[in-house]
């Protein structure tokens, strides 16, 4: 089995003033060391298993917060490997810089589930477990594709994508140069590549240096209301956050744009946002609302789904049961002050959590803090997937930089084309990790895309 | 009335570049073989260019060599002209390519598939095949029917082929031959669905009709190098090509034309290749370009016809006369045969396992244009897999599966079955991850052993081979021993190379790895060096100056090795994995993947599901 140490934050969002971030794999002790000194002047390395230390973490020789690293030695640990885990102070802010420090000392981000897949392969867990951590690495997979759906959206990953198109053409430039000798291809001259490449290392510099100002990671679950025109979307916005924030008439459409706020629910920190009604319009200012909407419902980490209790279900209902899909929901059957004609058994059928309030005089409201304290706090919620996404995005680019500056110095050293389009090609590689895509497809596309070669 | 012809244990059928390489393969391994073809003078056909190899293609077919196939030793044995492709580009992109001499490659092979012992070859166009319980019933047009174990389809261009010549189309093989009518039928019938593919072809001109007082010279290496690592002597380049290019006149009479391409007028309903356009193609899809380069090449030395490469066309044949007239030397060149396009059917290859056997029928396999390739040498190297895997088979061996990090016709095969082919499939470096080891010089090397093993290598050829690897291993310990002490003469070679000179020794090795220094700039102060085979000095170089990439795909290769040892199960339903995406559930069950690894190939198939197919597979081991 590979056993590259993997770390992720493993508390969720929200939950009190510990943060932990744990790390998992044969050299997780050294990588530890490096972040991590004790008071005792004990490494973590020479300590016993099941035991803890008290110390700070350190960003080579700058404390960045006071912490407690309890050491787990294999096979006695939740994963079956070498694990530390890391509490610091909770918030955000100083639990991303920790999972940083330790990322950059050689851990890889954990991929959606895999703590518990190492736990399982180790033989840790029951072999009749094997369905539930299926089950669980197929939710918490949904929920890491969702936030890299979020994440793409941000003018970072622009960037990124940018700086990708550039290399790809290059190294397709490179290919068609060196399968079709015969054609009509303009040379490759060292010149020009040694400056492509300069820029695009410049370009990942830059990007590395504004990466944090580029994307503020929010705290909190990242939650839209949705439901059609004049279910009381809003109504159930002001109720939550207890501040007249969206304006409520009783024409549809009158949300066009999306609100956020952020509020907590219980010991849960929700992001609200309040979408445009999702349904069929004609009016152009109001389509944008609705598309965004709709985008926000396939992106977010969790769902409320307001239905009018007053009236019978209609098709946008539907539509908006069958596309919540796979993202955590609740469906909240509002209007309970009205009389009620809704299906309640087809939405019953349709989701698990479904609760009923007035939003209006407040009826129904700790039976929803409830359920979205459960929803918060089982194991398939990864609330941290935001964050690691984030840092994916990160190593990606720092993996590419480093890749083009060997490459760039094996170019200067004289090295055939050959070899340094293999270089190219890893850094493109580190990118396209992101998306799944291979390199040599997007390279043979680009070819024959950007080059008349042939017989 | 049917008649019972005979029993073999297996069928080829076809004799173009792919069954060529299947029949000898099976018959040599001991397998009772029968090989069919629609015309017995058009065995080993060359339809499109006089040539052999190029880009990745040489690499294929110096890999067909290692293994033991016999394109490569054909090839030297016709060949005319002979280029290594991209000298000064880098090791990883070296490609050998010869101009053949098209009717002596034909007779060459026809010859050798006859004194083949275990081998039939038969003039008949095989127009059913029927599954039995042991195997398959072939019916020939004659009503001839053959008992086989084992079927290799190898139908090339002639399966429900027709030909389109601007309005003017018509059912038929290539170069005027009979297309397969019927066999198309008889394999839907079976359960094979087919699709159409196109590919084309340039017009043959008459020699004395060219002007080449003005066209740029092409010529061959000198000395030239082989393909095949039997070869030792060629001789020398026999003939010169010529190079000559569009204009906007050419341009101009196109595009008035370009209403009477079959093509965009809606006739022709199969998928052609991106890389290998039309000439009309080339000049609508990139009109920015003023002018398109072609070379006239020799089709053989008993024959005045010329090869016009990229000149492919499906214009009417006035129009085409009027277009090849616009260029610089052809003013008034005789058009002995018009070019065309040509329509064909063809299976989906991600009906087949990687060792081209059909998942869904035990003992029939595909090779070549049939799987949805294109190019004689992609056709070759599936032929000679498809009759080792067949010839295995029967022999009740394991079967013969090429990884993809060991050779281009892995990468080819695993490309195929993975992610099945679009448009017609061609090989080119640049599909190759690990192309810095997979090398035209190296191909010995990675695939002799295992040629060996399946018994495609002679005892001579191998001593042959072992001798080669000794001398090599004793080269390296040479040059790593050796000490070249500083001095004026190994200065000034140092210095004439703009790298810095020594002050203190340095080993031969060091100096080697230099990138501005080469072996033979070494020779003046290299006392001790041995005779050797060129292609020693070749791969001992290289190994040295790149040895840090190719250590590094190493490991690449080894990491791939693990997922490719997690076998997955070829009869197990996706669906009942609920963990799975949907859409990774549609593509396994499609592709039934091999192996883990295949199964990350495949695209739809995301690192979550392949975790998921990790953990299911672990629990399903520690069942048993």
């Amino acid at each position: 089995m590979n056993n590259t140490a993997i770390a992720a934050i493993s508390t969720a969002q929200g939950e009190g003033g510990i943060g932990v971030i744990r790390i998992s794999g044969d050299n997780s002790f050294a990588i530890a060391d490096k972040v991590f000194e004790s008071i005792s002047g004990k490494t973590l390395s020479s300590m016993k298993g099941y035991t803890a230390a008290f110390g700070y973490i350190k960003n080579n020789n700058e404390k960045v917060d006071e912490a407690i690293a309890t050491v787990f030695r294999a096979p006695h640990s939740y994963t079956g490997e070498n694990v530390v885990e890391l509490s610091c102070h909770g918030g955000l802010f100083i639990t991303r810089e920790v999972l940083r420090l330790v990322l950059e000392n050689g851990a890889q981000p954990a991929q959606a589930g895999e703590f518990t897949k190492r736990a399982f392969l180790n033989g840790k867990l029951d072999l009749t477990e094997a369905e539930a951590v299926i089950d669980i690495i197929s939710a918490k997979s949904r929920a890491a594709a969702r936030a890299a759906i979020l994440a793409k959206d941000g003018a970072l990953w622009k960037k990124i994508t940018s700086i990708k198109s550039k290399l790809i053409s290059t190294a397709a430039h490179l290919s068609a140069w060196a399968d079709y000798p015969d054609e009509d291809i303009e040379e490759v001259s060292e010149d020009s590549l040694s400056l492509t490449l300069s820029e695009c290392i410049a370009e990942l510099n830059a990007l590395l240096s504004t990466f944090d100002k580029g994307q503020t990671i929010k705290e909190g679950i990242d939650t839209v209301i949705a439901g059609k025109p004049n279910t009381g979307k809003s109504t159930l916005m002001n109720l939550l956050t207890g501040k007249n924030r969206s304006i409520v008439t009783d024409i549809p459409g009158t949300t066009r744009d999306v609100i956020e706020e952020t509020v907590l629910v219980g010991d849960i920190i929700l992001r609200l946002s309040d979408t445009a009604g999702i349904r069929e319009t004609g009016d152009a200012v109001e389509k944008i609302g609705v598309d965004i909407a709709k985008n926000r419902v396939n992106t977010c980490g969790l769902i409320l789904a307001v239905f009018d209790s007053s009236k019978p279900l209609e098709d946008d209902d539907k539509a908006l049961l069958d596309s919540i899909g796979q993202t955590p929901a609740v469906a909240i059957i509002n209007k309970t002050d009205l009389e009620s004609v809704i299906d309640e058994e087809f939405i019953k059928a349709k989701t698990k959590n479904v609760v009923k309030i007035s939003a209006k005089n407040g009826e129904g409201y700790d039976d929803l803090v409830k359920i979205i304290t459960e929803i918060a706090g089982t194991d398939n919620f990864n609330a941290s997937e935001g964050i690691l996404s984030n840092e994916r995005q990160r190593l990606a680019v720092l993996k590419a930089r480093d890749s083009l500056d060997e490459t760039l110095a094996a170019l200067s050293a004289g090295m055939t084309f050959d070899a340094v389009n293999v270089g190219i090609e890893e850094a493109i590689e580190s990118i396209l990790e992101l998306t799944g895509e291979r390199v040599s497809d997007v390279v043979v596309d680009n070819v024959f895309h950007n080059f008349c070669v042939g017989k | 009335m049917n008649y019972k012809a005979g029993e073999f244990e297996v069928a080829v059928i076809g004799a173009g570049h792919a069954g060529i390489e299947a029949a000898l393969a099976a018959a040599r391994l001991g397998c009772r073989t029968v090989i069919f073809t629609i015309n017995m003078d058009a065995v080993g056909n060359c339809p499109c260019n006089p040539s052999i190899g190029g880009t990745a293609k040489g690499h294929l077919v110096r890999e067909i060599d290692a293994l033991g196939g016999e394109m490569g030793r054909t090839a030297d044995e016709c060949f005319l002209q002979s280029r290594m492709l991209n000298r000064g580009k880098g090791p990883a992109v070296h490609s050998l390519r010869a101009q053949i001499d098209r009717r002596k490659y034909s007779d060459t092979m026809k010859h050798k598939l006859e004194l083949q012992q275990n081998l039939e070859l038969h003039q008949a166009e095989i127009t059913g095949i029927k599954q039995t319980d042991s195997g398959y019933i072939l019916t020939t047009r004659m009503l001839a029917e053959y008992d086989v174990k084992a079927v290799i389809i190898a139908t090339g261009t002639y399966l429900g082929g027709r030909i389109f010549i601007g309005e003017v189309n018509y059912e038929s093989g290539p170069d005027g031959t009979f297309p397969a009518a019927f066999l198309g039928q008889s394999l839907k019938e079976l359960g094979l669905p087919l699709r159409r593919f196109k590919t084309g072809t340039p017009a043959r001109v008459l020699r004395s009709s060219i002007d080449f007082s003005d066209l740029e010279e092409q010529h061959g290496d000198d000395p030239p190098i082989p393909f095949s690592y039997d070869t030792e002597d060629m001789g020398d380049n026999k003939v010169i090509c010529h190079i000559s290019w569009t204009n906007e006149k050419t341009k101009e009479i196109i595009l008035k034309n370009i209403h009477r391409s079959p093509l965009y007028a809606g006739d022709i309903e199969g998928v052609g290749p991106r890389y290998c356009p039309s000439l009309e193609d080339k000049i609508v899809r990139f009109s920015e370009k003023k002018r398109h380069q072609l070379f006239i090449e020799p089709c053989g030395l008993d024959t005045e016809e010329m090869y016009l490469q990229g000149m492919s066309s499906s214009l009417p044949e006035e129009v085409q006369i009027k277009f090849y007239h616009t260029i610089k030397g052809l003013e008034n060149a005789v058009i002995m045969r018009p070019a065309y396009a040509i329509e064909y059917d063809c299976v989906d290859p991600t009906e087949m396992n990687a060792t081209l056997e059909f998942k869904r029928f035990k003992g029939l396999y595909g090779a070549g244009q049939f799987n949805g390739s294109s190019g004689y040498e992609e056709a070759a190297a599936q032929g000679l897999v498809a009759g080792i895997n067949a010839a295995l088979k029967i022999k009740g061996k394991e079967p013969l599966i090429l990884e993809r990090s060991g050779s281009y016709i892995g990468t080819l095969i695993d490309d195929l079955v993975t992610k099945g082919a679009n448009e017609p499939y061609r090989m080119m470096t640049s599909r190759s991850e690990y192309r810095l080891i997979l090398r035209q010089d190296n191909a010995d090397v990675r695939l002799t052993p295992l040629g060996r093993e399946i018994g495609l290598i002679s005892d001579e050829r191998f001593e042959k081979f072992n001798r080669k690897q000794a001398l090599k291993a004793e080269e390296l310990k040479r040059i790593q021993k050796t000490v070249i002490p500083p001095g004026d003469e190994i200065n000034n070679i140092l210095v004439s190379r703009e790298t810095s000179p020594l002050t203190t020794g340095a080993k031969l090795i060091e100096l080697l790895r230099r990138p501005q220094i080469s072996y033979a700039d070494l020779a003046p102060i290299d006392k001790t060096r041995p005779e050797l085979d060129a292609n020693i000095f070749e791969q001992v170089e290289i190994e040295v100056k790149y040895e840090g990439y190719i250590e590094k795909q190493l490991r690449q290769v080894e990491q791939l090795r693990k997922l490719e040892n997690k076998k997955l199960p070829s009869d197990f339903d996706y669906t009942e994995l609920n963990g799975l995406r949907l859409e990774a559930q549609e593509k396994l069950n499609k592709i039934k993947p091999s192996s883990i690894g295949q199964a990350s190939r495949i695209s739809g198939v995301s690192p979550a599901d392949v975790n998921v197919l990790l953990i299911w597979l672990s629990s399903k081991r520690n069942d048993k």
